[in-house]
């Protein structure tokens, strides 16, 4: 007998050892992410695949589904808290979407869009962060790095390379390039690393493409975070 | 006989931004003529109206860069019932905020006295001109705002469904494609 658990009231089917995310996805549920892939271990960094299970706060991508639970996902408290969370996440960095390449295609932004993010609501941060623009073929904007370190599980785990890490704690905590001078020019990094194609905001870009698909006419122009990543899902199953 | 409604009256500025969002502003082309219908312009670039005055709506473009911003920013708050940060600029700093990491010093220098083609430049210090802040801020970290309408500009039937969605008493909602923050 498949087991189940309820999902906003729908049953979804799981099976041992799948979390909460993964078999809702795989279910057609949406659950939003940005550190989520995959093809990796849950990170539960960025907390935005937060639900309610069993009456307490999760990580949709860290929590192993149980047989039973009653979980809550779109409701407009957990909706709230991931709206919470993207305000968080916009005025830590320096996220200026009119000026970013990315914008149109980065799931930040996107997110921003479907839980109606319409204010900073805190302070801004305004760190300081300068750019590498060492590399040839990549250009890195540390401004806009949300610590999901995916663009380091990919390198470390696939690429072979390890290119970045975090590094510092709290309010300090940094991306770094893995270099005696901390240059992208300095390492074996190459674009065409998995690690070159799988930051979901703004900080590894591709010299060249720039704005050749203009802003209007991008990913998440066309459709919401929420019918790509679920068609994405469909279409690699 | 009954009398016609009173119209709401609105006052727009720009504070630091470039008026991309007036221009935007005018993109709600023939809806313009209903807009008139509906409402009077208070202080605003299309009246040349100097000082704000109480107002039911007032609309807020550009952050907050030097003292005159703080200061009109300040009075619009004073006046408007609803007062509306209109913009990119406005909501998180926008473009000029893009000097927050740098020494204000140093901007002023590079851009008077260090710019190619300037000989004996010297950084403006006429006591009329507006002292510049260390950091560009958006408009809700200076005074409470209600409502936030993002975007470089935001599109002409954004602020149209914005303004109509105010005017008629709801609570207004950006949904779908209307919501850009470039």
């Amino acid at each position: 007998m498949t087991r189940q658990f309820l999902l906003d009231g729908q049953p979804v089917p799981f099976e041992d050892g799948q979390s909460i995310l993964e078999a809702a996805r795989q279910a057609g549920h949406y659950i939003p992410s940005l550190c989520w892939h995959k093809d990796f271990p849950a990170h539960g960094s960025c907390k935005l695949c937060i639900v309610k299970a069993a009456g307490r706060h999760v990580s949709a991508c860290a929590t192993p589904a149980r047989e039973g639970w009653e979980v809550e996902s779109n409701t407009p408290e957990m909706n709230g808290e991931r709206r919470g969370l993207l305000q968080m996440l916009f005025v830590e960095g320096n996220h200026f979407c009119p000026s970013c390449e990315k914008s149109g295609n980065c799931e930040l932004q996107a997110l921003g869009y479907e839980y109606e993010m319409l204010s900073p609501r805190f302070r801004h941060f305004y760190p300081e962060r300068p750019v590498d623009a060492s590399h040839p073929d990549v250009l890195l904007d540390f401004n806009r790095c949300i610590f999901c370190e995916l663009c380091v599980r990919a390198s470390r785990d696939v690429d072979g390379k390890a290119v970045f890490a975090l590094t510092g704690r709290g309010i300090d905590k940094h991306l770094v390039v893995n270099a005696e001078s901390g240059r992208l020019a300095d390492t074996d990094f190459s674009k065409d690393d998995l690690a070159a194609h799988i930051c979901p905001v703004g900080v590894i870009l591709h010299k060249g493409p720039g704005f050749a698909v203009p802003i209007g006419e991008r990913d998440y122009d066309r459709e919401s975070i929420r019918q790509k990543k679920l068609r994405d899902e469909e279409a690699s199953s | 006989m009954s009398t016609p409604p009173r119209k709401l009256r609105i006052a727009t500025t720009s504070l630091a931004g470039c008026f991309g969002c007036h221009m935007s502003f005018l993109d709600i082309d023939e809806h313009l003529f209903e807009l008139v219908e509906l409402v009077e312009f208070d202080r605003s670039p299309l009246t040349d109206i100097k000082e704000v005055g109480p107002c039911d709506i007032g609309l807020i473009e550009g952050g907050v860069c030097n003292a005159e911003n703080v200061h009109v920013l300040r009075a619009f708050r004073r006046n408007c019932k609803t007062l509306i940060a209109l913009g990119a600029c406005a909501v998180n700093g926008g473009l000029p905020a893009q000097r927050n990491h740098l020494p204000l010093s140093e901007c002023l220098r590079e851009v008077y006295q260090f710019r190619p083609g300037i000989a004996n430049g010297q950084i403006p210090n006429d006591p009329e001109l507006p002292l510049p802040l260390d950091k560009v801020r958006p408009i809700h970290e200076v005074v409470r705002v209600d409502y936030f309408l993002p975007g470089c500009p935001p599109s002409g039937p954004a602020i149209w469904k914005f303004l109509t969605d105010l005017i008629a008493g709801r609570t207004p909602r950006l949904s779908g494609g209307l919501l850009h923050y470039d």
